[in-house]
């Protein structure tokens, strides 16, 4: 296994272009006390690991490094643990090979 | 915004969107094509393999202008344990041919290309513009789309739903459910840059050969999943995928099995020193004929990836999307010449012309597979790639153990890890899953 898996992705992330849509997250984690084990699940299977366990035991996202596959959207929003949609026209991850 | 009303609107420039436009407008239909990304092509990922006769259907000439990289002269399968791999390779110069079969390209720069060609056509391509929802009647008949563009309401006679894996529109409509989790593989690829020299010399390339490698075995850690490896001109692009279902339940990373894929020993040298520009991940459809939804309704189809039309056997999805388009876009247009509205039963002509194609004929042939491999993933990902490891060092490992001996311990271990019967009904499944 990697030693940092963490520090792997944001590596993996950083050779990507984002247009950041501030202040319009395209996902939104419905407000919980705890995190069901879908939710818990997105902290692995996120290939972006937008997905964090805050200091308070809640799963947040943030959606900046997001490349749009769909993952979450296929655990999680059945369930209503999130919301889904694509990146306002034009925002979000621009690749250049894909 | 755009006031006026439209014959097609087609939501999506992949594949399957762009084949579906290009026809229409090539047959004077007024189209509209709708795209998210910054240019078509900006948003769409692929490993990616382009394969001719389904897009000579519909560009012949596209070879003169089109951004190929290598055409295929060599396709490696592998089954790989912790340190090694057991291959099959066929290679034949019958690939060097006038018009090679298959090509590897860039899906990026691919598909600006073919939105060139739509335009070309005649059809007005609109980026930077997501469609957020279905413009449906009281009736429930789709007339329409609704942009995030302001005032962004769009009418047309029918709409056509080629947006992708995810199927957002599809589904916010009601039109399908969304995939579920062991319906879907996620892949993750890295695009790793290297000299053509170097391409050309660690793979046994000259000029425009190409090859693949499709890895199965322990790679996946017991999920269902693969690994491939395509060389394009001056990079190559390495990922993996395995089931979404398979991630949840594991909890094994995306990016963790890159990074073990990567590290495997057959595959290290061939990415030694390269520079890595993208990392990319998409979701695959892998239900196969099982999970393909309705096709068409009440002013609308739905092609390619958005209609789950994957062959995951054979790893094709392009080819699929792009004859679905295609298929789509000709029912369109004879209902269109013949005056007649886009009901759901004309447009039902659409899915009797796709069930009379290779589309839906190699995805039922398939049928039972899908459910097979998700349902035995650690045998026939781990555990067979294991034993069939060992059985093969032991084959050509000379130790002065007696070849006799040999052989028992090779069958023991077989029965020993899944019993006579369990062999047995391994064999039987994949045989008649297979037929």
């Amino acid at each position: 296994m990697p030693s940092e898996p963490s520090r792997r992705v944001e590596d993996k992330l950083f050779y990507n272009r984002y247009l950041v849509d501030s202040g319009r997250a395209h996902i939104k984690v419905r407000p919980h006390t705890t995190p069901s084990s879908r939710l818990l699940s997105m902290l692995k299977a996120c290939p972006a690991r937008c997905y964090e366990l805050s200091d308070k035991g809640h799963v947040e996202v943030t959606v900046d490094g997001c490349i749009e596959c769909g993952t979450c959207r296929v655990i999680c929003e059945e369930s209503g643990d999130i919301e889904w949609s694509y990146p306002r026209g034009g925002y979000g991850v621009l690749f250049k090979f894909g | 915004m755009i006031e006026e009303r439209f014959d097609a609107i087609v939501v999506g420039a992949g594949m399957g969107g762009n084949a579906a436009a290009l026809i229409m407008a090539e047959r004077g239909l007024k189209v509209l094509q709708l795209e998210r990304g910054e240019y078509s092509g900006s948003k769409n990922v692929q490993g990616a393999i382009l394969y001719a006769d389904m897009l000579e259907k519909l560009i012949p000439n596209f070879r003169e202008d089109a951004p190929l990289e290598r055409h295929l002269v060599e396709q490696r399968f592998w089954i790989v344990d912790e340190r090694s791999h057991t291959g099959i390779h066929y290679r034949s110069d019958d690939f060097n041919e006038e018009k090679p079969n298959r090509y590897t390209i860039i899906r990026a720069q691919f598909d600006k290309w073919f939105s060139q060609k739509v335009r070309e056509a005649g059809a007005t391509v609109l980026c930077e513009t997501t469609v957020t929802e279905l413009l449906q009647d009281s009736d429930g008949r789709v007339v329409g789309v609704r942009t995030d563009r302001d005032g962004g309401k769009i009418h047309a006679d029918v709409v056509v739903l080629a947006e992708g894996v995810n199927g957002v529109l599809g589904t916010g409509a009601g039109l399908r459910t969304r995939p579920k989790p062991d319906k879907v593989a996620l892949a993750v690829k890295e695009m790793h840059f290297l000299s053509r020299e170097t391409i050309d010399a660690r793979f046994n390339l000259k000029g425009d050969e190409g090859l693949v490698i499709e890895a199965a075995g322990s790679i996946s850690r017991g999920m269902t999943g693969m690994g491939f490896i395509y060389s394009n001109k001056e990079c190559i692009s390495l990922g993996i995928g395995c089931l979404v279902a398979d991630f949840q339940r594991t909890g094994e990373t995306p990016y963790g099995l890159l990074e073990g894929f990567k590290r495997h020993p057959s595959v290290a040298p061939l990415i030694e020193g390269s520079e890595v520009k993208e990392y990319s991940a998409h979701l695959i459809p892998e239900g196969g004929y099982k999970a393909i939804p309705q096709l068409c309704g009440e002013g609308w189809v739905v092609v390619g990836d958005a209609a789950q039309l994957n062959n995951a056997i054979h790893r094709e999805g392009s080819n699929l999307a792009m004859t679905s388009g295609r298929i789509a876009a000709e029912a369109i247009c004879l209902i269109k010449s013949r005056n007649d509205p886009m009901t759901a039963k004309n447009l039902s002509l659409y899915k009797k012309l796709l069930n009379d194609s290779f589309v839906i004929k190699d995805l039922k042939k398939y049928k039972d597979m899908p459910a097979l491999m998700h349902t035995h993933s650690q045998n026939f990902f781990l555990t067979y790639p294991q034993l069939f490891s060992k059985a093969m060092q032991d084959y050509v490992r000379v130790d002065g153990t007696p070849k006799l001996e040999k052989e028992k311990l090779m069958l023991s271990s077989f029965i020993k890890a899944r019993s006579w019967s369990g062999l047995f009904s391994d064999a039987l499944r994949i045989a008649r899953a297979w037929r």
